[in-house]
């Protein structure tokens, strides 16, 4: 029954209806005995839909399931975990206040009726911990432990329930690289054991990696079957977003002019009251990206902050924006001094969630004559500007009255680069412009900020993907322990050698 | 004040703290099982007012003070499940359906008060059970053993509604549910099930708690609890939803409430204010509850209806 030639699982012509959106249309997908099969798609393209009714979450509106050979009829979260399905879900479904083996046994029967075995449950845990190197102490409560602590609790439930089926729905997303190298070796063992594994992510360089058959899904219908040796990462982004999408921009040469944002010794104190960002100085010039590379943590956020007037500096410090000392001045003042912002957390900093979106569209210029008329909102000059900005900035969303929170990532940080953006910024912010988004919107976010660095904006990019900040940047400032250690130009800035000063490494480099 | 230092006086202090520290006690600990699984109810005082007047006409009618606890204990039942209807299976906003349970309790008795009996005509007390031997130790053995039947009860549902929380699948799935809904319904552990039972059980002892109260007192009035079911959910907070914790609060405010008494019936505190030192016992907790209760987080889900979309 274990023969790798079988199907562990077949989902055929699954089509699920959501109101005013075929969710999943006529899909066919089927996971083999042993083997990791990616689903691989953009943000609503279906994935998770399809794998939510495999999972009982979603009953399907039309299609078969069949599990071993048999048709089965999966109607909640129960049935799927009897059937030997378990799912990794994305954002992670664990109670922080309990332990990691109250967390194992939640939902499973005692055999101390109706008290709880956490003793026997906590010995089989490091049983399995020690069969699968998923290291964890089962006395622990979740909330102390780390990201990729975490994510091995959740694979530990799922074979504390001994499931022969595995969805991983974005594993990987809030995971360090070195954590993610870790979690593959145990995913690629647990297949190497007999076990189906659906990998579900919109990571290419993983998806080669893991994958031994992948599946690509666009708009809710499979767009193609591949396996990594066929294909390549280019031709995989190409069917996800149908048509041909550059991975990594180009920039164009361009002519920088005068200097537009300046920092001098500026330093801040982070939340816990020590010094995030310690005696830094640099400017941004008219035409030109600034990238700061960093890994997370090393003061990038509380110089965002510092800039747009959310957090103090200390005294001595100064900032300028268009020569005008800004250092005490509110966030409007700023603005008004030219200065665009795209927050780190799209919600709630960027974008208000229960807004709709033409709400959120003038959040920052509501009070305007542009759109107030005797102390009232033209809501007909609201509605015409918000649908132009929607059409302008390729937003998807079903109308301008849509709430934000239903749009996609993707979605809500472009109706934050549009209301950024329209007020033709002199100096831009942009902090994490393209985490959790897709690669056609990450693609097209890209071309917008390089299109602003040809209008003149001077533009400060904080990023935490490399790829990203070398790609777009004309200079790579190098961020360690709250000082910036190095600015190099993007021509000498190689993966390598930005790579060793985030780790504080410069000996090496100057060299 | 010499007076209250006699060890007459203060063991009959100890003792009617104790005493009125019960209804709260048995409140507080049946919202703090619903409050675990992420259900908050502020209607507790209209369910006490509900079962109190019940507890009592059943006594007035009957005699029979036993039929009266279990009048309550089904008022608290019926009560239990229209509030669960409302909140687990309708998803309304907790902090309304709530107050609208305590507007109807309050409303509800005093209707039936004034319909079936006009006038307070007392009725037989509980009567205090003397547990054998304990009972005569000096000093402790008046306040903690010779006390009635229900005072025995709340005291020992303490470690009981810790063992449940705590040490049973039951609990486990109380403690889950209020802390993240999502992950409970993704093991399969049904969300409205746990809610409703936990509330069925809070509002038991709600009805429970208005027995106490009204058989102790052996008298019923209109608005009998001013608002002690309030201060009830007050002590949920102030124990931090742990059950010891609660029972903490519920006999600091039992003592002060004794204290107060006994300060008024001794002259220490002056007629002309004795109706502000009746505060005390509310400003006492408020700034305990200001001073302790702030570093422990409140169940991650509370008053938040959960749905799968």
């Amino acid at each position: 029954m274990n023969d790798k030639s079988n199907n562990l699982l077949e989902m055929r012509g699954i089509t699920k209806y959501f109101p005013g959106v075929v969710a999943n249309s006529d899909v066919d997908f089927d996971v083999r005995y042993g083997e990791v099969h990616t689903l691989l798609g953009e943000n609503g393209a279906g994935k998770s839909t399809l794998v939510k009714i495999l999972f009982g979450l979603y009953q399907a509106d039309k299609g078969d399931l069949l599990l071993r050979g048999e048709a089965m009829e999966i109607s909640s979260p129960s049935d799927a975990i009897s059937s030997r399905i378990g799912m990794i879900h994305q954002h992670f479904m664990l109670v922080p206040t309990l332990t990691v083996a109250e967390n194992v046994a939640l939902g499973m029967p005692s055999t101390r009726r109706p008290l709880t075995d956490l003793d026997k449950v906590s010995k089989k845990i490091s049983e399995i911990s020690e069969e699968h190197g998923l290291a964890v102490d089962p006395a622990e409560i979740v909330e102390h432990l780390s990201v990729g602590e975490r994510q091995r609790v959740e694979i530990i439930k799922a074979l504390y329930r001994d499931a022969e089926l595995l969805v991983l729905d974005e594993p990987t997303a809030v995971l360090t690289p070195k954590e993610v190298d870790d979690l593959f070796v145990i995913l690629r063992r647990m297949a190497d054991n007999g076990r189906g594994l659906i990998f579900i992510s919109h990571k290419l360089r993983e998806v080669m990696s893991l994958s031994d058959r992948i599946t690509v899904l666009r708009n809710g219908q499979v767009v193609g079957a591949t396996t990594p040796g066929e294909t390549s990462r280019e031709e995989l982004a190409q069917m996800m977003v149908g048509r041909a999408v550059r991975l990594t921009p180009d920039l164009p040469p361009n002519e920088v002019k005068e200097s537009r944002l300046s920092l001098n010794n500026v330093s801040v104190k982070n939340d816990s009251d020590t010094l995030a960002v310690d005696n830094v100085s640099f400017e941004v010039r008219a035409g030109e990206i600034l990238g700061i590379a960093g890994v997370s943590g090393n003061g990038q956020r509380e110089i965002a902050e510092a800039i747009a007037g959310l957090r103090p500096i200390e005294p001595n410090g100064l900032i300028e924006i268009n020569g005008s000392n800004v250092s005490d001045t509110s966030t409007r003042s700023r603005r008004d001094q030219g200065l665009g912002f795209i927050p780190e957390e799209r919600v709630p900093d960027g974008a208000i969630p229960e807004f709709t979106v033409e709400e959120n569209l003038i959040l920052v210029d509501h009070e305007t004559d542009d759109f107030v008329n005797r102390g009232l909102f033209s809501f007909d000059k609201i509605s015409e500007h918000s649908s132009q900005l929607v059409s302008d900035f390729n937003v998807k969303t079903p109308s301008v009255n849509t709430p934000t929170s239903s749009l996609s990532g993707g979605n809500i940080q472009k109706v934050i680069l549009a209301r950024e953006l329209s007020a033709s910024p002199s100096v831009l912010l942009a902090c994490q412009p393209t985490r959790g988004v897709d690669i056609g919107a990450a693609e097209y976010i890209h071309n917008r900020l390089i299109e602003q660095r040809e209008l003149g904006t001077a533009t400060l990019l904080i990023s935490e993907d490399l790829d990203e900040v070398l790609g777009l940047s004309d200079r790579v400032a190098v961020m360690y322990e709250g000082k910036v250690i190095a600015v190099v130009s993007g021509e000498d800035a190689g993966r390598e050698k930005v790579g060793l000063l985030m780790a504080g490494i410069t000996e090496a480099v100057d060299a | 004040m010499n007076d209250f230092f006699t060890s007459g006086v203060l063991v009959a202090t100890a003792a009617s703290a104790i005493r009125l520290a019960t209804p709260y006690l048995l409140a507080s600990l049946g919202e703090t099982i619903g409050q675990r699984s992420g259900v908050l109810n502020l209607g507790v005082d209209g369910v006490m007012l509900l079962s109190a007047f019940f507890s009592y006409w059943t006594v007035l009618q009957t005699g029979n003070l036993w039929l009266a606890v279990v009048v309550a204990l089904a008022v608290g039942v019926i009560m239990g499940v229209l509030y669960g209807i409302i909140t687990v299976f309708f998803e309304a906003t907790q902090g309304i359906s709530g107050i609208g349970i305590f507007i109807f309790g309050l409303g509800f008795s005093d209707l039936m008060f004034r319909q079936q009996v006009g006038t307070p005509k007392p009725v037989q007390r509980l009567p205090n059970v003397d547990i054998p031997v304990l009972a005569d130790i000096p000093y402790i053995g008046e306040p903690l053993f010779q006390r009635s039947l229900l005072t025995y009860l709340a005291f020992a549902l303490v470690p009981l509604t810790f063992l449940l929380l705590n040490k049973t699948t039951f609990g486990l799935n109380i403690r889950s549910v209020g802390e993240n809904p999502q992950a409970a319904d993704s093991l399969g552990v049904s969300v409205e099930r746990t809610r409703f039972a936990a509330i069925l059980i809070g509002n038991t002892l709600a009805g429970l708690a208005g027995a106490a109260l009204v058989l102790q007192l052996g008298i019923f009035q209109p608005n009998l609890t001013q608002g002690m079911g309030f201060i009830a959910v007050a002590l949920v907070y102030f124990g931090a939803w742990r059950p010891l914790g609660v029972m903490g609060g519920a006999l600091l405010y039992g003592l002060v409430n004794a204290t107060v008494l006994q300060w008024k019936s001794l002259g220490i505190i002056p007629v002309s204010i004795s109706d502000l030192a009746g505060m005390a016992p509310a400003i006492v907790t408020i700034g305990a509850l200001i001073l302790l209760a702030r570093r422990v987080n409140a169940p991650a889900a509370l008053t938040k209806p959960f749905s799968r979309h």
